[in-house]
């Protein structure tokens, strides 16, 4: 099933996929991450009717080009039924981008998923990833007088920040 | 005692003569109005020491005080992250003396299984301690264990109507004077 699902996905988004692959019933594409709200926006809105934006997280790939990949979980509930065609049951995708160091940045899925909303900030506020697009693009987790974003694989593991007491 | 004990019983006498540190101590002692700073997953472990199978309230110590000010005993239950440790600072500042503090599980004690960027070491680097109650989570037993321990704790202490608690000279490290961007 998910290799069908790819096969449309590819019809669908054409030269924006990069890579894809299907695993453990788990169909995967690696897309063009200057086109991600173009394609965000074509699975939402055509047949596959992928109207849930589960979970939106970030990668980091120290030492490789492009160091970090944005990774966006969609999902198809609709209620209806669905008939014969396998694309069309009840079916997941996982969307990865590429993000390069610098410039550190990609289109946020905010317009298209409003869900997007705090996971484009958790993943700024822990990666560092500028969503452009996005309304209000403010740490979530941490707080403002933070330093530098901790779930880089090269922010230092033993520096803390404590707002008061001591430094531990 | 025992004799004088006798002749009160037989009202013979009306008067019992005692230190008042002591006479305080045991009425305080048996009167914790806590204020449950609950934030992670040992909350629910509270919950289990505070309801009926276990019971806090046979050492008088059954009424959470949602607010510090009637509040006398400063239960720090679960994670306490940098983010959180200026409000539990504050949460301290504004109860009023007499008050004790309790690090309940292994997060407050010591920071526990996280040692990260987020994570405070021990609320003890924030505010003074009286009692930590290890464990992750701790057993109800070990809680009871923890608050019969403050209550020997507060009845021994001299001079009831002096502060005993010293602010830890770590404290009066400043907020980052960063302003926000």
């Amino acid at each position: 099933m998910a290799v069908e699902l790819l096969e449309r996905v590819g019809e669908l988004l054409g030269d924006a996929v990069i890579d894809s692959h299907a695993r453990l019933g788990d169909a995967t594409v690696l897309v063009d991450a200057g086109r991600i709200q173009e394609v965000l926006g074509a699975l939402r809105d055509s047949d596959l009717r992928f109207n849930v934006l589960m979970d939106l997280t970030a990668v980091d790939y120290l030492g490789r080009n492009p160091r970090f990949e944005v990774v966006y979980h969609l999902a198809s509930v609709d209620t209806e039924p669905h008939g014969t065609d396998p694309a069309r049951l009840p079916h997941r995708l996982r969307v990865k981008a590429g993000v390069l160091e610098d410039p550190c940045e990609i289109g946020s899925a905010t317009s298209l998923y409003v869900s997007a909303d705090w996971m484009e900030r958790e993943v700024w506020d822990l990666y560092g990833i500028v969503f452009k697009g996005h309304p209000d693009l403010k740490r979530i987790l941490l707080y403002e007088q933070f330093e530098g974003h901790p779930l880089r694989k090269d922010y230092p593991k033993e520096r803390r920040q404590p707002l008061i007491g001591p430094l531990n | 005692m025992t004799e004088k004990l006798e002749i009160l019983r037989q009202g013979r006498d009306s008067f019992l003569t005692t230190k008042i540190d002591a006479v305080v101590n045991w009425g305080r002692k048996y009167s914790f109005f806590l204020y449950p700073f609950v934030t992670a997953c040992c909350g629910m472990e509270f919950m289990s020491a505070a309801g009926p199978r276990y019971d806090l309230d046979r050492f008088g110590a059954a009424l959470p005080r949602f607010s510090p000010r009637q509040a006398d005993l400063l239960m720090v239950v679960g994670t306490i992250s940098h983010r959180q440790a200026p409000i539990l600072k504050k949460v301290y500042d504004q109860m009023a003396e007499p008050k004790w503090t309790v690090a309940f599980g292994a997060c407050t004690c010591s920071g526990g299984p996280y040692n990260n960027y987020a994570t405070v070491q021990g609320i003890d680097t924030i505010v003074p301690v009286d009692i930590y109650i290890p464990g992750c989570p701790p057993r109800p037993e070990a809680v009871i264990d923890g608050l019969v321990k403050l209550q020997q704790r507060v009845q021994a202490t001299p001079g009831w109507n002096k502060p005993h608690h010293k602010e830890i000279e770590d404290l009066s490290l400043p907020i980052i004077e960063k302003p926000l961007p």
